[in-house]
């Protein structure tokens, strides 16, 4: 596989909040012989500004994501829910503002902006990315993931390949942890209750680890363990995929 | 001037499309409520398996689902035409068609019909849109009883209930609970009822039989409208509907202007569609159809009710009308975290669920159905399971902008949120704003105890009430690449605001 040249959109969640899963997906890539770049422009998709109904909020953020991942031809988040933003709604809310010319650019970006595990799998054609993690491990796969960017089974192929991985299967796995942006602040306890039954299934697998393709449902979910004192850790799939 | 203030919506005071609280405050209830919790838990997992079972036997499911989705949608985009279609059909098979443009004029058209035939009790089935416009009190108010006819609706309305569900409106009761209701409400059941299901199933079927035995009115809903032969379609599983359909002597059916259908064959693909995604059942037991009056045989006098009642309004929206192409079989409820946790009666509306959340708050006006947008994680699911392809998350989204939209011309002053999302937005359209945001935020590192942040302030206390908060790493991502990489290269990072 030839060198690639590959802008990270780090998410604005993990440069402020968990910066490891960003290093994490710079170590992978930078590990099979690409190239990481990392425009410094970047801020954030808008996704919580669109969801919450803000979308003239976030127009701004998508001009900006448009404009400062333009000139690079592979671009990675590691986060399914930001890549389905950006693949589902940046060009909707431009249209629906009346800007047609950014919503085409939009679309344009959109097409070669990849999740961490299509990246790998898609565009590098690498599943076993020759990592080591001797740990027990349940995957959830994130709504967002799943249902908006139908990544299917990347994640587990990746986790599959790992050395030393005991990665068990998590019941009702398919189900919302009940993160949802502002959904966990505005409909706390409905949220609450679907986090309850998420906590319950990966505590039911024995697993160390729970992990997700984004850390905004890991925060979520390890903000539950943690509260349970649950001794379950989450990490995220880039630095399983990074650890050697 | 004039200005178009937008089509008519659902009127206050009447029916049942209004939530009495929003819906995190109604969703507390019904989480606090371990036997509704149960009940909805296994009867939503029993029906999803079922589901999931038999659309995977279709190998064609995914083109069914594409032709109803272009079906809906293009009778939506010619909804007068096909109306008027259906309405000429109708008449021509010796049909009354009433055209009414609201809950109130519904109720009162009905009222009128059963008075005209002179009949104080009426049975009923398919009651999801006499419910929606709550045609039993109007009734009631005009000294006429209506009784419920179908198993589910029976059981709701003899435990003075509301439904919850639009498929299984008592869902949210188990058997003990209708045995129950069966010796409390029931005239002349057996003292000794168990909750064995065929039993209590045999003391509805005693109380039912008599009515339909007497009764000289019927009321029913319509799940399908054909514009080309004028004929309605009724589908249902117990035959409690075939007999309400066929012994009156006068049938009343009320159907809402977006069910119908271009054309007899169009039933071919919903007839298909309907039964797998919502009783799991590769073909419902009874599907009934009749056009207008057949001398001699069944109804000698057949009305069609056309109720708009807010549906118009919703039709206005180009995005939203697509809720509009629903055919109620409730597989997104089935499928919803939050509607498996909270069930029906938390919506406020007797369309609960995904489809309930962009439905009821399109029929009333936005703004007084203002939670229920909000009411979902936005995982998806519901889209996944929608036999016509409805994208309900994206509709969500586009009623959250809407409502913000409105609620922002109509206030004075901004909300705390809108000031929030505005600054959000201002801070995070241009890189060296959102750098210092970052740093100040790693002044949430003097909230941590032990290594965890286990309280904020609001609106981040709800976030706190049960799950730890991270805490801000002493060095963000980009401080970090700036000190392994330099400065950062300049290229594709525009100065300044868009």
């Amino acid at each position: 596989m030839a060198r690639v040249r590959i802008a990270l959109f780090a998410t604005c969640l993990a440069d402020t909040l968990f910066p490891d899963v960003a290093r994490a997906t710079v170590r992978l890539l930078e590990r099979l012989g690409h190239v990481v770049e990392f425009p410094a422009g970047q801020t954030c998709c808008g996704q919580m500004h669109v969801n919450t109904g803000y979308q003239r909020e976030a127009l701004p953020l998508i001009r900006r994501y448009v404009e400062v991942f333009e000139p690079h031809e592979v671009i990675v988040a590691p986060s399914g829910s930001c890549v389905g933003s950006i693949a589902h709604q940046h060009a909707m809310v431009a249209r629906r503002l009346g800007q047609d010319e950014l919503a085409q650019r939009a679309e344009a970006v959109a097409g070669r902006t990849y999740e961490l595990s299509q990246l790998l799998i898609d565009v590098l054609g690498v599943e076993d990315v020759g990592a080591h993690y001797p740990h027990r491990v349940v995957y959830h796969p994130t709504c967002h993931s799943l249902r908006l960017l139908r990544v299917g089974d990347r994640p587990l192929r990746l986790l599959r390949s790992v050395a030393g991985i005991d990665l068990v299967p998590l019941p009702d796995a398919e189900e919302c942890c009940g993160f949802g942006g502002t959904f966990a602040v505005k409909n706390a306890e409905v949220s609450t209750a679907m986090l309850a039954d998420k906590m319950r299934n990966v505590l039911a697998t024995g697993a160390e680890v729970c992990t997700a393709g984004d850390s905004s449902c890991l925060m979520h979910i390890g903000g539950g363990l943690s509260r349970l004192r649950a001794g379950v850790k989450v990490v995220h799939l880039a630095e399983i995929l990074a650890s050697t | 001037m004039t200005t178009f203030l937008g089509m008519p919506v659902a009127p206050r005071g009447v029916g049942h499309l209004r939530q009495e609280a929003p819906f995190p405050a109604a969703a507390r209830q019904a989480l606090g409520d371990a036997q509704l919790r149960a009940n909805l838990r296994k009867a939503t997992s029993t029906i999803r398996a079922k589901r999931a079972a038999v659309v995977a036997e279709l190998s064609d499911w995914d083109e069914l689902r594409a032709a109803g989705q272009a079906i809906k949608a293009r009778t939506m985009s010619r909804l007068d035409y096909y109306l008027t279609r259906l309405e000429a059909a109708v008449q021509a098979r010796g049909g009354v068609v009433h055209w009414a443009r609201d809950a109130t004029e519904a109720n009162d058209i009905v009222t009128r019909l059963v008075a005209d035939a002179g009949a104080t009790e009426v049975v009923k089935v398919k009651s999801l849109t006499t419910d929606e416009i709550g045609l039993n009190d109007a009734l009631a108010a005009a000294g006429i009883t209506a009784r419920e006819t179908d198993l589910a609706e029976l059981i709701v309305q003899l435990g003075h209930d509301r439904p919850s569900h639009i498929l299984v409106p008592a869902i949210h009761r188990n058997r003990a609970e209708i045995r129950d209701i069966f010796l409390r409400e029931m005239a002349g059941v057996d003292p000794g009822l168990t909750d064995d299901p065929a039993a209590l199933a045999e003391a509805a079927r005693r109380h039912l039989r008599r009515l339909f035995l007497t009764a000289t009115v019927a009321i029913s809903g319509a799940n399908f409208g054909v514009a080309e032969t004028g004929t309605l379609c009724v589908v249902e599983s117990e035959g409690n509907g075939r007999m309400c359909l066929t012994l009156p002597r006068t049938l009343i059916s009320v159907m809402g202007i977006e069910k119908v259908i271009p054309a007899w064959a169009d039933l071919g693909v919903f007839l298909q569609l309907l039964p797998r995604p919502s009783t799991g059942e590769r073909m419902n037991p009874y599907t009934s159809l009749w056009t207008g009056v057949t001398p001699g045989d069944g109804p000698q006098s057949v009305h069609l009710v056309l109720l708009d009642n807010g549906r118009t309004a919703a039709l206005a929206d180009p995005v939203g009308r697509e809720a509009l192409h629903c055919i109620r079989c409730s597989a997104c409820l089935n499928v919803c975290p939050v509607y498996q946790r909270t069930g029906g009666h938390a919506y406020g509306s007797v369309y609960p669920g995904p489809i309930g959340a962009v439905l009821s708050p399109q029929l009333t006006g936005i703004a007084d159905n203002a939670s229920l947008p909000y009411a979902s994680s936005l995982c998806g699911a519901c889209y996944d399971v929608c036999p016509v392809k409805i994208d309900l998350p994206s509709l969500l989204v586009h009623l959250r902008a809407r409502h913000v939209d409105e609620d922002i011309r109509e206030r004075r002053l901004p909300s705390a949120e809108a000031v929030t999302m505005a600054a959000a937005s201002w801070v995070m359209s241009d890189p060296g704003r959102y750098a210092a945001a970052q740093a100040a935020s790693r002044a949430g590192r003097l909230l941590r105890r032990h290594g965890r942040i286990s309280a904020l302030p609001p609106p981040l206390a709800a976030w706190t009430a049960a799950r730890d908060a991270p805490v801000p790493p002493r060095q963000t991502f980009r401080q970090w690449w700036r000190t392994q990489h330099g400065d950062p290269q300049p290229g594709g990072a525009p100065d300044g605001d868009p």
